[in-house]
């Protein structure tokens, strides 16, 4: 069959490998979206700015405090997450009573804000994030080699995907969460405080986000725009995947990567369009998504 | 009162060309337009489309590629990018309507996004260089158009046309039936309407009203590029609606004036206008939900009673908020918290 297209089998390992890095960031920000939506019912425009915002305080912890990477790999998510509480406890808070497309609105707002900061100081060109010394050198896989520091970015996101639906499916506090999702007055009468709930859940989503910049850094170029194209793309899979379902979003993070890489062997020109094509057609079929209920 | 503050704008819209650049207010009048098609979504139906740049800048292309390459008149050049906004508007609404609130704006966003790609790379649309010099041509003919005065009144007579078409479609039982849609849709089911046929009819109208904007706007600057049907512009049209007032028929008009003041004024700055757009989205949403015209419409709005009481009490503002608690005891509007 692959001789009917003229590819060899190295150039698609080799895409498909492409195809579940790119994966690995969909899906932590899928993840994020997905947690976010589930409790706060706020589709977070934000996301694609705190996810720059995480690759850039990343960068400035190494250029201005000389901080490494390891690090700040931990202090990023912290950081970022915590000005995601702010903006929850002080902005999106006020908005639970209102129609939900005001809270898309006021992140929409945010992400121009934060976006426009960076861009005014920083400009359009990129930072380069040297990769960290261990991760340096490349992997041979017999039909490929594969850089390090890439089968990291892989690694450490499924582990942190799969901890995290682990959290939310299987725990005692994740059970506090799915049950506040489906009904916040009962959980609230059985003593469990479910504002505080509700701002750890936007904190650790944004804190996702951040952390998926943050190992972006050394493979994408630091800029000011890397929000915005892989936002739009991420709620594509978000809605594929299934509004709010977390193992949706995980599974569809990461397939729709290799998807997006296999069409980049076989039809190029296509690879940019492809997701919202599947998009497309998953709601024709199941409205509801992939991994949905249905609304 | 009324008709005086009408014959007064019309006044003013016709000597405007002699007292400010005609092409920054034939900008004003193309965005007015777009802003009160996309209000026929959100301000009627209830359908916040955040991919609405898709229609005004496929048309923009189509009208372009057809005025250069086809060598067609102005007439027929507007006409063939409307029909392909309604198209594009068939096939998005087939899709999107499927799902309400949220859902429905990632999609329109996902959709136009996609559109924004395959014009990205389709061979006729010139990628990042856009169709140049786009033609003017002449009005039946008759009337030269490369005369921006001239033309100025041609784009005012037609966005007059386009407003007035949309007040009537707002206040006709169709329009009737998108309120009930946009406040109640299970109600509006529940009266035997079949509401997925009527969000449909809008979303192709409010693409048809786009396209008519978007093909506008490219034989105004003579341009077609990338940045008609990027999610920017899908962005800003839903400021201005909201900054003018969304489900008010003067509201977006009103809008599409302040946010293009806004950016001409700002061209200067870099990216601080983005900066701008992005604050002025958190204070709507926050506090001005109904925007500037709404607001003055409302008789309980509480932005204007505060307004009200600041002039009356300037200095004495435990008085101000006195009065504040007074009034909204009885009236009781919720919304601005």
């Amino acid at each position: 069959m692959l001789d009917v297209f003229d590819v060899s089998i190295q150039m698609v390992m080799g895409q498909v490998a492409i195809g579940l890095i790119n994966g690995s960031f969909y899906a932590l920000l899928s993840l994020g979206l997905a947690i976010i939506f589930g409790l706060l019912n706020i589709v977070n425009f934000a996301h694609g700015a705190l996810y720059m915002l995480g690759a850039f305080v990343g960068w400035m912890l190494l250029h201005y405090l000389g901080i490494g990477y390891w690090l700040a790999l931990i202090l990023v998510p912290l950081l970022v997450g915590m000005l995601g509480i702010i903006m929850e406890r002080f902005l999106i808070r006020k908005l639970y009573d209102v129609d939900h497309i005001y809270g898309l609105l006021l992140t929409f707002g945010i992400a121009l804000m934060i976006q426009a900061l960076f861009l005014n100081i920083f400009g359009v060109s990129g930072q380069r994030y040297p990769v960290p010394e261990i991760l340096k050198g490349t992997l041979n896989l017999s039909f490929m080699y594969l850089p390090i520091y890439r089968g990291w970015v892989i690694v450490a996101s499924a582990i942190v995907c799969l901890s995290t639906w682990y959290l939310i499916e299987r725990t005692k506090l994740g059970s506090y969460l799915r049950a506040a999702t489906e009904n916040p007055e009962l959980v609230q009468a059985f003593g469990i405080r479910v504002p505080i709930l509700i701002t750890l859940t936007y904190g650790a989503g944004v804190a996702l986000a951040a952390f998926a910049g943050m190992m972006a850094a050394p493979v994408y170029q630091v800029s000011p725009v890397m929000g915005v194209d892989i936002v739009i793309i991420v709620f594509a899979i978000v809605v594929i995947g299934g509004m709010g379902s977390i193992s949706g979003a995980i599974v569809a993070g990461f397939g729709l990567g290799v998807v997006e890489g296999l069409t980049r062997v076989f039809y190029p020109e296509a690879s940019s369009v492809v997701i919202f094509v599947v998009m497309a057609i998953v709601l024709l079929v199941r409205p509801s998504g992939l991994f949905g209920k249905a609304a | 009162m009324r008709i005086l503050f009408f014959v007064s704008l019309a006044i003013f819209a016709l000597v405007a060309p002699f007292l400010f650049y005609p092409i920054f207010l034939m900008k004003i009048l193309c965005m007015a337009l777009f802003a009160s098609a996309f209000n026929l979504l959100l301000g009627y139906a209830g359908l916040l489309s955040f991919g609405h740049a898709a229609f005004f800048g496929t048309a923009g292309y189509v009208t372009a590629h057809a005025l250069t390459s086809w060598n067609v008149g102005f007439e027929l050049g507007l006409l063939v990018g409307i029909i392909s906004a309604v198209l594009l508007g068939l096939a998005f609404g087939l899709i999107a309507v499927r799902r309400m609130g949220i859902y429905f704006a990632m999609i329109t966003l996902a959709l136009a996004q996609m559109a924004y790609f395959i014009y990205l790379q389709a061979p006729f649309t010139g990628g990042e260089d856009g169709i140049q010099k786009v033609p003017r041509g002449e009005l039946m003919g008759l009337i030269d158009l490369s005369d921006n005065i001239n033309f100025y009144y041609v784009v005012l007579g037609i966005c007059v046309l386009g407003f007035l078409a949309m007040y009537r479609i707002v206040y006709s039982p169709f329009g009737q039936v998108l309120r009930s849609i946009g406040q109640n849709p299970d109600r509006a089911v529940s009266l035997g309407y079949n509401i997925a046929n009527y969000k449909l009819g809008v979303f192709v109208l409010s693409a048809a009203f786009s396209g008519l904007a978007g093909a506008l706007s490219v034989i105004v600057f003579g341009l077609a590029s990338l940045g008609g049907a990027s999610w920017h512009l899908s962005g800003e049209v839903i400021l201005m609606t909201l900054v003018g007032g969304a489900g008010t028929i003067l509201g977006p008009i009103v809008g599409a004036a302040i946010i293009v003041t806004l950016q001409s004024s700002l061209a200067e700055s870099g990216q601080w206008v983005m900066f701008v757009q992005g604050a002025i989205f958190v204070l709507i949403v926050m506090a001005f939900r109904k925007g500037i015209v709404g607001e003055s419409l409302d008789p309980h709005s509480n932005v204007r009673k505060a307004l009200k009481n600041i002039k009356r009490n300037p200095t004495d503002k435990k008085a101000v908020s006195a009065v504040e608690g007074a009034t909204t005891g009885t009236t009781a509007v919720g919304g601005d918290n």
